[in-house]
């Protein structure tokens, strides 16, 4: 059982601001429902101040009340001020929060930043960094900031904060050289890919989610049929058939020579699709 | 420290049991006057052994087999860990283990761990499970080589209660000489064991599963099969186990195996019901949830039920303020930042991993429990499905 605070279990319990603003000036929507937690930030704002914020929130109990926390902490501060907000900040506003579950704070100010960036009309530079863990989806860039917002000193404490190296591990002495070289202050040589830029396991799964909800349901469902995107495991796309495709002799036809071209076409030209009885 | 759990709903057997009041009586004894040292030459001593030898009966009788096949081991985990690392030294040319992608961790992560713990390489074959949590026999039979040493299936999954056909899996091996341990720790108590009809080789179980108290296990080792102790030392336990027996919590373990044998019958009649009710009714009251796993092969107490869109350890809290104790296998409460291994295995969908409830029922549940479960239930999913951005009311 996790120790939270009574802050903690107030603004789980009762959270403020729920819900969403509709025509936002600014919007965040960070995180996924792959990774087990995601934000969805609304901001109104007025005169460069943040009049309203409101959010929805899937995940576990410090990440609603680090959402909660704060769509109160913003409202009435200039977009300036705002800007400056680190997850340190909602975590001691919450009288702490267990140190397996900081990267709730760092979800909240991950949309926060996005909603800024967004009403601003920019395009946030974290975008910009080299991927470092596949699994989550966490560039050098977020890593770095991590370690030097918040000091961290070890792996464990990376993967405590930004979850980078939290699913296979296989980052792992990756993210120990980006700690050696920002501790020690050497300049950073930001991990380099070779060839085209790859997709995560994250963006590939959102972006194959996209399709899925756009074209390929919609054209299912008229038959009656429906499906649902079960895992991604590199290029391997694992779904499930629901509905008349259960049962339709066809189903795999349909599998190979619509889904997957579909998928091949407007996600990524490697993907294989498989089905998951 | 007080723990008061005259009002606690407890449905989460599965993790752990109330220890039995009559399991507590049988042990009070060895906690206070009968402290001799089972191993004494002394009568004083001398008649603890007795009551050890009296337990190993006991368990005996309920899984079927002979005293003299019952090890007492301090937990599940050691028997799991007894039973393969033997195996391997049995066979020190055979470095093939054949195992499941549903395992319990003490079988998991042992098998991830084994070469850094014997200094040997090996192969381990885990076998895919279906959308039910099933596994397929044929290719079972495919995995099965020349140099497995051991086979290690549980026989029924603490996360989804799905029973695998542990009989028929060890009788495939056993054509083939090699040896089959099943971690039974989920089985053990809810449904009826007979091993002297069965080619199971080593079994495991634990006491604090079937209404005995943590830190005693037991390893069943079939008479004749080639065995090499984990914990060396002493003479205790006809040399298979060193060390001095917790006798107060082997009589308990004892004790608790004969009322199993009472309560067998209502485990799969009254808790079967009370369980096939939660479900039903849960599964009609909430919109977007779903069983996982098999609805017949499985355990008369156990359901795990997904509640699409929302987080698992935020349910877990919401019924804690009534008081209703269960688990998830969502990766927030786990510990780690993925959703339970099991989940993942049979297939289900990232959005209901996250969202899996454990209920499993013990012979202390009652209707009005039930009754109230399924009242708290549907307004803390809908609750939280209120805050949730995937959710879409519909």
């Amino acid at each position: 059982m996790w120790e939270y605070t009574d802050k903690v279990q107030e603004h789980f319990l009762r959270p403020h601001n729920v819900g969403e603003i509709e025509n936002p000036s600014g919007l965040g929507d960070v995180g996924s429902l792959a990774c087990g937690d995601a934000l969805k930030l609304t901001l109104k704002i007025e005169d460069d101040v943040i009049v309203d914020a409101k959010f929805k929130t899937f995940g576990c109990a410090s990440a609603i009340a680090s959402s909660s926390a704060l769509t109160i902490m913003v409202t009435g501060m200039t977009v300036d001020e705002a800007e400056k907000l680190t997850n340190d900040d909602i975590a001691d506003y919450l009288g702490g929060l267990p140190k397996e579950k900081m990267h709730c704070s760092v979800m909240g100010r991950e949309a926060l930043e996005a909603a800024i960036a967004d009403y601003r009309g920019v395009i946030l530079p974290m975008a910009e960094g080299e991927v470092v863990c596949e699994c989550f989806g966490v560039t050098d860039l977020d890593v770095i900031r991590a370690i030097k917002e918040s000091d961290l000193r070890s792996v464990e404490e990376i993967t405590n904060f930004t979850k980078a190296g939290g699913g296979c591990g296989k980052c792992e002495d990756k993210l120990r050289d980006l700690l050696q070289a920002t501790i020690s202050e050497t300049p950073v040589v930001p991990v380099t890919a070779d060839g085209p830029k790859r997709l995560t396991t994250l963006q590939k799964i959102k972006k194959i989610e996209e399709v899925l909800e756009r074209e390929i349901k919609p054209a299912l469902k008229k038959d009656g049929g429906d499906i649902e995107l079960v895992d991604v495991d590199g290029d391997f796309v694992m779904v499930s058939l629901r509905g008349a495709c259960t049962s339709c002799a066809k189903s795999q036809t349909t599998l190979k020579e619509y889904v997957e071209k579909k998928l091949r076409e407007l996600v990524l030209d490697t993907l294989i699709v498989e089905e998951v009885k | 420290m007080k723990c008061d759990s005259k009002d606690v709903i407890y449905m989460d057997n599965n993790a752990t049991t109330r220890v039995a009041p009559e399991v507590v009586d049988s042990m009070m004894p060895f906690l206070t006057e009968c402290y001799g040292n089972p191993s004494s030459m002394h009568n004083f001593g001398g008649q603890v052994g007795g009551a050890v030898e009296k337990a190993r009966a006991q368990v005996a009788e309920l899984i079927g087999a002979d005293p003299k096949e019952i090890t007492f081991t301090s937990c599940g985990t050691e028997s799991d860990s007894t039973a393969i690392i033997s195996a391997l030294q049995v066979f020190p040319e055979k470095r093939h283990i054949v195992t499941t992608r549903v395992e319990h961790p003490a079988i998991k992560h042992l098998c991830e761990n084994l070469d850094r713990l014997t200094g040997h390489k090996h192969r381990v074959t885990r076998l895919q499970v279906d959308s039910d949590g099933t596994l397929d026999l044929a290719k079972y039979e495919e995995a099965l080589a020349e140099d497995t040493a051991i086979v290690s299936v549980m026989w029924a999954n603490n996360e989804t209660g799905v029973i695998f056909p542990v009989e028929k899996m060890a009788a495939m091996a056993k054509e083939r000489g090699i040896l089959f341990h099943t971690d039974a720790v989920q089985a053990v108590g809810k449904i009826p064991i007979n091993l002297k009809e069965l080619d199971i080789d080593f079994l495991s179980l634990s006491g604090h599963k079937l209404h005995a108290p943590k830190g005693v296990g037991v390893l069943y080792v079939k008479r004749g099969t080639p065995f090499v102790p984990f914990l060396a030392g002493g003479h205790q336990e006809g040399g298979r186990r060193g060390g001095t027996e917790n006798v107060a919590s082997i009589v308990g373990l004892g004790r608790a195996c004969e009322l199993a044998a009472e309560t067998m019958e209502e485990e799969n009649t009254r808790v079967r019901a009370l369980r096939d009710r939660l479900e039903e009714g849960l599964l009609a009251a909430v919109p977007k949830s779903m069983l996982n796993g098999h609805k017949t092969d499985r355990l008369p107490n156990t359901t795990n039920i997904s509640f699409e869109f929302v987080e698992g350890e935020a349910i877990l809290l919401h019924m804690n303020l009534y008081n209703i104790c269960a688990s998830s296998g969502s990766a927030c409460t786990s510990g780690s930042l993925e959703p339970s291994h099991v989940l993942r295995a049979m297939g289900v969908p990232f959005t209901a991993a996250h969202g899996s409830v454990r209920y499993s029922l013990s012979v202390y549940n009652t209707d009005a429990e039930v009754d109230y479960v399924l009242e708290k239930m549907p307004p803390i999913i809908a609750g939280l499905r209120e805050l949730s951005p995937f959710w879409k009311a519909e």
